[in-house]
């Protein structure tokens, strides 16, 4: 081919960039395994949510006022008279619970497949520090509407801070930057959320895949893939990431993006758990709202805090409940990585685990009544076993033989044989009364279809004890 | 690369006094930098007191006014409720006030200069949110130990109607008092002391 003037300028920059060895390192020669399933489209799905972020973050704060007396109003002037300003707002406020729900996901995938075991402790402790960060940006993002809930949530969480010993007061003075909150405290949060954070964020995300790509990604089965390589040194079970996993990752878009829009369009404030009602009136600093509960994603934080009854204490509690995630490489003695081949005990603790924390994150949004109150405490004893107890009970584990090769899951195509099998056991056809009416030649015979009582109760036995065998 | 003639204690103290200079540096710019985000001047000089009158106030009113950016309560005790708050001592974590804070003419069983007269900063000890007044006797959501008093909603504390926490809640003191005095018999002025306190 005749060298172009294009192919010149290519070369031009690849002689001083290096543009194609970083393509190849971290797309097309990056081995990734090739057993991922639907659990590991949640990091790149957080890779969009943050890009999504950015994008309708930089257009909000075109009309956005960070004074006490105009913000308020400037988010309704955002919502009712800016061109597509409603939009813009939806997504970013859906994008934020959207970034907690792949987030949780994308931590519990690593919690179940043991992605946080040497060699990738670092890996986990990056992602942790973005958690935090996170956890940081929204909570500062939250104050900028200036609503009620906004006012007294950063009131109720600046508090904390003053919780501490000797310094608290101090502290949260200084992060306030006034007795109360007020028209300083929202100014300097929305320097934060809108400079500060975003870089620390995207320099954590920088780590965690650079730190990724050093060790190379776990897989469902836990198992190190390097091991085993062919004579070019690739290994037997990875495949590159571009084109399989990009292309891959693209469809997990497509099915996220049908959700996402689905909320942004139908229900953009998702009851009160997206956008909460009180914050829909003026941030008073006179008066609480009857009911105040932090968004969705804080409240099994939220629900430790308010079930224990002592200021300081609480608050060791709240903040102890984000460390011990932190330690988790270090709790788990049990070298075998994935859940697959992992103890019943393991298993059961885990589910434990998560039950309690979907159970404090409802008892977090409603009212502290005393019966309430007494389960949260159940439920944080569970959350803080699940991890002070482990050294100990991931000792006792019986754990199971781990394959040399990755393991290949049923896709649902192959599934759907078994699962026509399953429906014709559990229903019987009945023939329906013929019509007679008409000439023989032309009568036929019609079936119906009905639950059959003997075949539903063999497929749910076989289910339950299905169950059970991989709670073993 | 050569290390010949290198004279590694000259290197060494070399990198030693530019690592004290740059900490010393740091350090002068972390104070400018972190002292920022104090209140600013203007901010401070915004805690002027406020003056109210009582006048027009009735037996068993509570007034909310907003000193330095803050809700304070000013509430007309009945008798009744003074009778009760002499029964409640058993169940309350600081009865007398001993780690609470109030100004010393407060410092007494009913937390106030006048019995009947309580004044108060409307905001719960515990993490800030700003409690309901609960004047009524046993209702059916606080249940019969309700003896009326300001019940947080954020995180379920309970106070009597002299602003003193119950033990078992997560507030760890007593409501503040802010400094107030009488200029006359109805005329009261939060945020200066009294004569012969200091603020």
């Amino acid at each position: 081919m005749k060298p172009s003037r294009l192919n010149d300028c290519g070369e031009w920059v690849l002689d001083r960039f290096p543009l194609a060895s970083l393509w190849k390192d971290h797309m097309t020669h990056y081995y990734a395994p090739k057993n991922f399933n639907f659990w590991y489209f949640f990091g790149s799905l957080a890779l969009l949510v943050l890009v999504n972020q950015f994008l309708t973050g930089i257009l909000l704060t075109m009309n956005y006022k960070p004074d006490a007396k105009l913000a308020f109003d400037s988010v309704e002037y955002i919502m009712r008279d800016v061109s597509w300003g409603w939009l813009v707002r939806y997504m970013h406020s859906t994008g934020a619970s959207a970034f907690f729900i792949v987030v949780y996901l994308h931590m519990f995938r690593g919690i179940m497949y043991g992605s946080f075991k040497h060699p990738r402790e670092l890996i986990w402790i990056f992602g942790m520090l973005i958690f935090v960060a996170l956890m940081a940006e929204a909570f500062m993002g939250y104050l900028l509407p200036w609503g009620q809930m906004s006012y007294w949530g950063a009131q109720v969480i600046i508090s904390l801070f003053s919780a501490i010993p000797v310094i608290g007061d101090d502290l949260s003075l200084w992060i306030r930057g006034d007795y109360v909150v007020s028209d300083a405290t929202l100014n300097r949060f929305f320097a934060f959320h809108v400079i500060a954070v975003p870089l620390v964020l995207v320099m954590l995300v920088f780590m965690h895949i650079v730190a990724l790509h050093e060790v190379g990604s776990n897989n469902p089965d836990g198992i190190d893939i390097k091991k085993l390589k062919d004579k070019d040194g690739v290994p037997l079970d990875g495949i590159p990431f571009h084109p399989y996993y990009s292309v891959k990752d693209i469809a997990g878009v497509g099915v996220f993006l049908i959700f996402f829009a689905t909320i942004i369009f139908y229900m953009p404030e998702m009851g009160g758990y997206f956008l909460e009602h009180a914050n829909f009136i003026p941030a008073d600093s006179m008066k609480t709202p009857e009911h105040i509960a932090p968004l969705w994603y804080f409240t099994p934080f939220y629900a430790i805090l308010r079930a224990i009854p002592d200021k300081f204490a609480g608050v060791i509690g709240m903040g102890g409940a984000i460390v011990v995630l932190f330690l988790l490489p270090w709790l788990d003695r049990n070298p075998v990585r994935s859940i697959r081949y992992r103890g019943g005990i393991y298993k059961k603790a885990l589910a434990l685990f998560v039950i309690s924390f979907i159970a404090l994150g409802y008892l977090g949004t409603q009212p502290a009544t005393p019966v309430m109150t007494n389960i949260a405490r159940v439920f944080t004893a569970i959350y803080f076993g699940f991890f002070l107890l482990m050294p100990i009970y991931t000792r006792w584990e019986k754990t199971k033989p781990v394959p040399e090769r990755v393991t290949v899951e049923l896709s649902l195509e192959e599934q759907i044989p078994a699962l026509i099998e399953a429906f014709e056991e559990i229903t019987e056809l009945n023939p329906v009364s013929e019509d007679n009416s008409q000439h023989p030649a032309f009568r036929s015979v019609f079936f119906s279809r009905r639950p059959n009582a003997e075949g539903i109760r063999k497929v749910t036995t076989r289910l339950a004890k299905k169950l059970k065998e991989s709670l073993d | 690369m050569n290390n010949e003639g290198v004279d590694e204690s000259k290197r060494q103290f070399l990198t030693t006094a530019l690592t004290v200079v740059g900490a010393v540096g740091t350090g002068y710019l972390a104070v400018p930098f972190l002292s920022q985000m104090q209140p600013s001047v203007k901010t401070m000089a915004a805690g002027a007191p406020v003056e109210i009158d009582l006048s027009k106030m009735e037996t068993g009113q509570l007034i909310r006014v907003a000193w330095r950016g803050k809700p304070v309560w000013v509430l007309n005790r009945t008798p009744e409720v003074l009778a009760t708050l002499k029964t409640l001592e058993s169940e309350l974590r600081d009865p007398q006030s001993l780690e609470s804070l109030q100004p010393e003419n407060s410092k007494n069983s009913g937390r106030s200069i006048k019995p009947e007269i309580f004044v108060a900063v409307g905001l719960c000890t515990h993490l800030g949110c700003s409690p309901t007044f609960r004047p009524e006797v046993s209702p059916p959501d606080l249940g019969d130990k309700w003896k009326g008093g300001f019940f947080c909603p954020c995180h379920g504390s309970w106070f009597d109607l002299a602003g003193r926490v119950y033990s078992g809640v997560p507030a760890p003191t007593n409501l503040e008092v802010p400094p107030h005095r009488y200029v006359t018999d109805t005329l009261l002025i939060v945020g200066e002391p009294a004569e012969g306190e200091s603020a």
